[in-house]
């Protein structure tokens, strides 16, 4: 620990800005943190924001009690396009939730400390868009009813197994793992500061809840090893699941025998386009909630220009992945896929494909200046624009491909209805109530691991150890 | 996600575009639509543009869910108002079992359907006495195994909630004694005027018996008179063979025998023609390649509208029914009839020759024949053709007409208007579908005239147009309900014997007619009966007559009541006496037979309403096909409201632009339009009758002009385009013989059937398989009709057809190839394939899509939850998706209907093509119950059954000796999409046409460019 930490201290040394804004002790980290969840009045701003996600809630409510009233026909899915807006929803979803297991499990392996600080909100940003990404799968099916338990293997009367070679299977699997996993590795890592919260509450009832909730943590050194073991376990588990997740997903595609998703490339393509969008939705959360919660001093501009940096690079991961699949489309010789290519980038969805280009390949250069990596507003707008970007990736993907197959007339457009409309605003609402409710009640900063980034904790290191 | 609505728009179909890119492209090329090739924003979503998707659920009017909802509000209320205690039914077994009946096991009827005055020969299917399913009966002269469309859809017309229920007078239920009493007051009170106010309108009688009690009626009521009205009468036929032979006969062609077949504007492949089936079947034998194609026919087609006979050309000659006369007239000149000559219609000269050079080198083996709407001067023409060709005796013969009495339609329906206006008429009895309110002229104002009737009765399955405006209703009985017989085209009679009980308390037509008699309350049994006691084929003595009854109706036949033909001769004079046909100048109008609904009484059946036409691929509504020069003349894209003004009438309908139509014609189908059809007719396309006039029965000139308005139209399969693929694949005959495998080397990329990492699996028993033959499948869609009958496959409403949701399991995909003014057309059947490596299979994650032991890709509809991964993942895209609960659960005549071996599906599951699996399982228990094998041919699928052409051929691969299994070895047999390694089960047998070299004629198509890995999406 002591040597890491060290290392740390040291690399941070040759950046011009600091990890933790220069000032902040134990006190003031553990403060401006903990008086969140713990503060009497609800600020007027959250109230507001949480509205506004309770009432897409709602929306979300209303369009799958009408959807399971009356049947997907509601929405605008048809022959041939069989998967429309719910599995692009369903993989914009997944792929907002890969960065926050990125963030805390691979960036711990690989020791970059600045995670700490955007690791917590990061990890639940990543458990509500999987619950998001849930709805989908399970409602876009004629019979969710049934769906929603036939597609896992158990014991059943009529001795079936699911098929396990289908890519759905494989997804089941892959993300019912990934949520498991995700929220596990988020509540361990809550519980020291759960118990802090408990210690700091003025309340009783706040107190028997945190108290609870930390699971009687006291700090006691065999707690912290525990604590660390189990964390690390939980990060050796959690690496390969954010490469597998996004590859099983991208699998559904990869699999099938359509022009423009029979495609070896997929399985990265995917892995990179899903962190991209990851770190684009963290810093869509994260800039508003430092200027709102005064957090700029533990999400510094550090943090911001990684993430940024990362974006970058995943997006340019992303960009040859398309460049790629416009290759092979003519390199392959097969007449099926240079037409999905041509019809991709000339046909009726066209628009859609070449706004996916110029945000997925063209604004994201931006980012290569230093001058906009440090322009939060800017950024912010690009982190939006950029989750645009990759949900019309999906969307270029699963509609051009099958509006557009291969025999000519049994071609067909999909338009999307107000209920595919709905549905998808509706589970931004779930994701919003989710994460606001988060903010407002546990803290949503890792306080003890930005306290081991401080001075004190080093200096304290090197004599306790 | 429409970023591009305003373009959409803004944009619309440029015909100059379309034409420079389709000769920019050269060689063969693939176009679906003129859309396709435009490739317009403005098209892709034109189904949109008018309701949101969504709507569709709330505001159809005319829809499946409004459909639903107001059948079982109506089955409801009619329970409410038979509200009276009802007994207890105790359900107890038969204490006599009825001999033959086995639960589970249909029984099959002989009978006979009515069109159009000519008799189809059916074989019914009978589920524990429920009609369900309708097939041809291969003994009768008028079926031959085969049926269309109409009969198909005839039996959900049997069980239609909306068929009238009870006798009405003035919309006020009445006993049948009451109408009975009311009849005979009427009657009795014609007697002294010897009925000269008496008149009875039906539909053309092709049945003896019907005749002979209107005859009989007559006989006692001298001055009366009996009209028969077709809404599309064959006047013209009828006056032409008078015109020849100074009689009337019914000219039959032989088209198995005729090397050479002319077509001057018949459609006597489909929708009309009185013995299409027939002509189809002898048609499609000499069009059937097998070898070396030797014996492949030539059918040079002359006609304005698109039809599936123009589709099936080597030639096909678009010009406006007008010019049909001089082209005769010019061809008759050519092939030496005496005394006549004329020049053809400019740009024709060239066709007329090699026309008349090619019946010349086949003399007395070819055929001329011409369609009703052409005048009484070119039926009679084409008599004198065949004659001077030697064709008499040969390819046509001669023969009485099937309908009892032939008579003049149009001027008896002339003069009982006139006489009606004059009121010189006191009792009208109407009978039938004929709808003459509806059909009739305008300009005879029949609805006025009849208003001067002070007794009006009629009989009709549904109280429609006609009903409307009559003092009494009577509900008819379905011709599947009652007694009657009925004539086909060669003069054969059909004992026609109800399978059940009338549903709705209907008469008969020898009820109602009976009821003018001195004995109104006779029943159809016996009054059929009497009359065939008396006739020569029968027998006075009970006995005897009772065992030949017993074979007639055990046949489906009358045994010696076929007509030998007739020796006719046509006059010398003709020439001299041939009426001078008036030239359209400018735009004409064209009123035929609608391909699915007939003339409007098919109006209320949604599995025809469903049906897409077969060139057009429209459903749910008719429109003013036009030609894309005109359209572009008009300015007009497709769903463009045109105003039609004919002889000072005006009519408003949607344009649909039909590549191949004739330049400077607009055509427009009838039977659309009806207020009066029912909930599911109501309100669909647009009543071309209110345009036609007398003199204009069949076409006319008409002006027409854009109105700015549009209209949704509805198309199946006019989505999209890519062009250069090789799924349908043809050549001409010389190409063929050259290169008999041109099929198969047409492929992308020539794979090797064995690469796959695991074995293929070896089937013991049967490994079932299906070959198409596109050279002989005409497109009419029977097919489908068929299917949907078959698997209780559910009506789901023109806006659901617009989002791309109708749920046809078979397709009948139609493309286009040549230029826009005159395109080849070719069509091909689409079901599930089949495939043996079937990509649906392995995507499904619940294993509700399996392969069954003898190859078939079986759907589990239990076990469904609906991911639609296997559709997506179909190249074919052949998997049909319950998106909404489409089938009707409520309405209790439906469930009679049904298939009871096929499952009614439920909203959430997919389905699909399942080779009719419950036809394979029945013939399946019955071969293992006689120790057998199941025979090549026993195993008979829906589509199959049904096909005129016999196009399709089911059967056991395994067994190298059976149909299929030969046809598959055939030169011509392909797979679509073989390249995917997928290995349908379903094969196609590709086309193969045969120009004449004389004349111009666009090359076979098979992505010559996809074969080459050239991409021709790119140019456009």
């Amino acid at each position: 620990m002591a040597n890491n930490v060290h290392a740390q201290a040291t690399s941070t040394a040759v950046l011009d800005v600091p990890v933790i804004a220069p000032g902040h002790d134990f006190e003031t980290v553990t403060e401006s943190v903990a008086q969140i969840p713990l503060a009497r009045r609800t600020p007027l701003g959250w109230v507001f924001g949480f509205l506004i996600g309770l009432s897409l809630l709602m929306l979300l409510q209303v369009s799958l009690g009408y959807l399971v009233l009356k049947g997907i026909g509601i929405w605008g899915t048809n022959i041939p396009v069989g998967w429309a807006f719910p599995i692009v929803n369903f993989v914009w979803w997944i792929g907002i939730g890969h960065a926050g297991t990125l963030i805390s499990a691979i960036l711990m392996l690989f020791r970059q400390q600045w995670r700490m600080s955007i690791s917590r909100f990061a990890e639940a940003m990543t458990i509500f868009a999987v619950a998001c990404a849930a709805i989908f799968p399970v409602f876009h099916t004629g019979r969710p009813w049934l769906a929603a338990y036939w597609l896992f293997p158990y014991p059943n009367t009529m001795a079936l197994w699911p098929q396990f070679r289908s890519p759905l299977i494989w997804d089941v699997f892959a993300v019912s793992t990934y949520a498991t996993v995700s929220i596990v590795f988020w509540y361990v890592g809550l519980v020291p500061d759960l118990a802090t919260m408990r210690d700091r509450a003025a309340s009783l009832f706040k107190k028997r809840i945190f108290g609870m909730l930390s699971l009687g943590w006291r700090g006691s050194a065999r707690h912290w090893h525990r604590y660390e073991v189990a964390s690390l376990i939980l990060a050796g588990l959690s690496t390969p699941l954010v490469l597998s997740v996004h590859t099983v997903v991208s699998f559904d595609f990869a699999v099938s025998v359509m022009p423009g998703w029979h495609a070896t490339i997929f399985p990265p393509y995917f892995v990179a386009g899903a962190i991209y969008s990851g770190f684009a939705m963290v810093l869509t959360l994260a800039i508003p909630i430092r200027a709102a919660y005064n957090l700029e001093g533990l999400i510094t501009m550090r943090h911001i220009d990684n993430m940024a940096k990362v974006m970058l690079a995943t997006g340019l991961m992303v960009g040859y992945g398309y460049t790629m699949e416009a290759f092979f489309g003519w390199y392959s010789g097969s007449f099926y896929e240079r037409a999905m290519m041509w019809n991709r980038m000339f046909g009726p969805y066209a628009w859609s494909y070449w706004m996916l280009i110029s945000i997925n390949i063209g604004l994201v250069q931006l980012l290569w200046l230093r001058r906009v990596r440090e322009n939060t507003k800017l950024l912010f707008v690009m982190a939006l624009v950029i989750n645009l970007g990759m949900w019309l990736e999906r969307f270029v993907i699963v509609v051009t491909t099958l509006a557009r197959d291969f025999i000519p007339s049994s071609w067909g457009m999909y338009t999307p209805t107000r209920w595919d409309f709905a549905t998808y605003f509706g589970t931004i609402g779930l994701f919003l109530t989710l994460f606001f409710l988060f903010i407002r009640f546990l803290p949503m900063i890792a306080m003890f691991e930005v306290r081991t980034l401080l001075p004190q904790a080093k200096v304290k290191a090197e004599h306790g150890h | 996600m429409k970023g591009t609505k305003d373009d959409m728009s803004a944009e619309s179909l440029d015909i100059k575009v379309i034409r420079e890119r389709l000769e920019r492209a050269g060689g063969p090329q693939f176009w679906r639509s003129l859309e396709s090739v435009a490739d317009t924003p403005a098209f892709q979503e034109f189904l949109h543009r008018e309701f949101p998707v969504n709507a569709s659920e709330w505001t159809d009017p005319v829809g499946r869910r409004s459909f639903l909802k107001l059948m079982s509000a109506s089955m409801a209320l009619a329970g409410a108002a038979a509200c009276t205690v009802q007994p207890t039914e105790l359900i107890v077994p038969y204490v006599r079992q009825p001999e033959e009946i086995v639960p589970g096991k249909p029984l099959y009827f002989a009978t006979a359907m009515t069109l159009g005055g000519v008799a189809t020969g059916l074989l019914v299917e009978s589920h524990m006495g429920r009609p369900t399913k309708v097939e041809g009966n291969s003994d009768h002269p008028g079926s031959l195994g085969a049926t269309d469309l109409f009969a198909q859809g005839s039996v959900l017309s049997l069980y239609d909630p909306d068929r009238s229920q009870s006798l009405l007078q003035l919309g006020e239920i009445r006993p049948w004694s009451t109408f009975v009493t009311a009849v005979k007051s009427a009657i009795s009170g014609q007697a002294p005027s010897k009925g000269a106010g008496l008149r009875i309108l039906t539909e053309t009688v092709a049945s003896p018996t019907l005749a002979a009690q209107i005859q009989q009626v007559l006989a006692q009521y001298p001055e009366g008179k009996w009209i028969q009205w077709d809404a599309l009468p064959r006047d013209n036929a009828r006056a032409g063979a008078r015109l020849a032979f100074g009689e009337d006969v019914e000219p039959l062609g032989d088209f198995a025998k005729a090397d050479i077949v002319v077509s001057l504007d018949a459609d006597f492949l489909a929708s009309e023609g009185p013995a299409n089936l027939r002509a189809a079947r002898q048609f499609a034998s000499r069009r059937r390649v097998e070898g070396t194609g030797d014996g492949l026919n030539r059918l040079y087609v002359a006609e304005a509208a698109y039809s599936v006979t123009g589709a099936k050309a080597d030639h096909r000659l678009p010009m406006k029914s007008s010019e049909v006369e001089a082209f005769a007239r010019a061809l008759a000149a050519r092939v030496g009839v005496s005394g006549v000559g004329g020049t053809a219609p400019s740009g024709r000269e060239a066709g007329v020759e090699a026309i008349a050079a090619d019946l010349a080198a086949h003399r007395g083996r070819g055929l001329v024949v011409v369609g009703d709407a052409q005048p009484p001067a070119v039926h009679a023409l084409a008599h004198a053709m065949n004659e001077a060709l030697g064709n008499v005796g040969q390819t046509v013969t001669y023969l009485p007409t099937p309908e009892l009495v032939p008579s003049d339609q149009l001027a008896d329906l002339r003069q009982l208007a006139s006489d009606m206006d004059a009121g010189r008429v006191q009792v009208l009895m109407v009978l039938g579908e004929s709808n003459a309110v509806l059909s009739a002229p305008a300009d005879l104002n029949l609805a006025d005239a009849m208003g001067k009737v002070p007794l009006r009765l009629h009989s009709g399955l549904f109280v429609d147009e006609t009903a409307a405006l009559c003092h009494w209703h009577v509900p008819a009985a379905h011709y599947l309900e009652a007694w009657s017989d009925a004539r086909t085209i060669d003069g054969t009679v059909t004992i026609v014997q109800p399978l059940i009980q009338p549903l709705y308390g209907g008469k008969s037509a020898h009820e109602v007619v009976a009821t003018l008699t001195d004995t109104p309350e006779r029943s159809g049994y016996d009054l059929v009966r009497e009359f065939w006691m008396a006739q020569p084929q029968g027998s006075a003595a009970p006995a005897a007559f009772e065992t030949a009854w017993r074979r007639w109706l055990h046949d489906g036949l009358v045994a010696g009541t076929a007509q030998s033909p007739k020796m006719v001769a046509v006059a010398a004079d003709l020439a001299s006496r041939l009426p001078a046909g008036t030239a359209v100048a400018g735009v004409e109008v064209n009123f035929r037979r609608d391909p699915t609904v007939y003339d409007g009484r098919f109006a209320n059946n949604g599995w025809l309403q469903e049906t897409p036409k077969p060139m057009s691929k429209l459903t749910w509504d008719n429109a003013a096909l036009v030609g894309p020069a005109t359209a572009e003349r008009l300015g007009v894209g497709n769903g463009d409201i045109l105003a039609v003004r004919h002889d000072g009438r005006l009519l408003r309908v949607p344009a649909w632009i039909s590549p191949g139509h004739a330049p400077d014609t607009v055509s427009i189908s009838v039977g659309y339009g009806r207020s009066r059809a029912g909930r599911v007719g109501n309100g669909t396309g647009f009543n071309a009758y209110a345009l036609r006039g007398s003199g204009s029965v069949w076409y006319g000139a008409a002006e027409a002009a854009p109105t700015g308005d549009d209209y949704q139209l509805v198309s199946t399969q006019d989505h999209w385009s890519i062009e250069g693929r090789n799924t349908l694949r043809s050549a001409h005959l010389e190409e063929f013989k050259a290169n008999p495998t041109f099929a198969r080397e047409m492929e992308h990329l020539k794979l090797d059937q064995g690469i796959t990492l695991m074995p293929h699996h070896e089937y013991a028993g049967h490994k079932w398989g299906m070959a198409i033959d596109l050279n002989t499948c005409t497109g009419c869609g029977a097919c489908m009709v068929a299917c949907v009958a078959e698997n209780n496959i559910p009506v789901v409403g023109k806006e659901q057809v617009a989002t791309n949701r109708e749920m046809h399991w078979l397709r009948v995909d139609r493309y286009y190839v040549g230029g826009l003014d005159n395109p080849d057309a070719y069509f091909q059947p689409v079901p599930c394939q089949q495939c043996e490596n079937a990509p649906c299979e392995v995507v499904c994650p619940v294993a509700a899509t399996v392969h069954s032991d003898e190859g078939l890709n079986d759907m589990v509809y239990n076990r469904c939850v609906g991911t639609r991964y296997c559709s997506n993942n179909c190249p074919y895209k052949v998997r049909r998706f319950n998106f909404l609960l489409y089938q009707d659960w409520t309405t209790p005549q439906f469930k009679l209907q049904r298939n009871p071996d096929v499952t009614v599906r439920s909203r959430g599951v997919m389905e699909k093509c399942t080779y009719c699996v419950q036809r394979i399982n029945a013939a399946r228990i019955q071969a293992k119950r006689e120790e057998r094998e199941i025979r090549d041919g026993e195993v008979v699928t829906a589509c199959q059954a049904v096909c005129p052409t016999e196009a399709i051929v089911f059967g056991n691969l395994n067994d190298p000796n059976s149909r299929v299994a030969k046809l598959k070895a055939g030169p011509l047999n392909y797979a679509m999409l073989a390249e995917l390694n997928i290995r349908p089960r379903t094969t196609y047998l590709a086309a193969v046409r045969n120009p004449n070299a004389a004349l111009p004629s666009p090359p076979g198509v098979g992505g010559h460019e996809a074969a080459t890995g050239h991409d021709t999406a790119s140019e456009h």
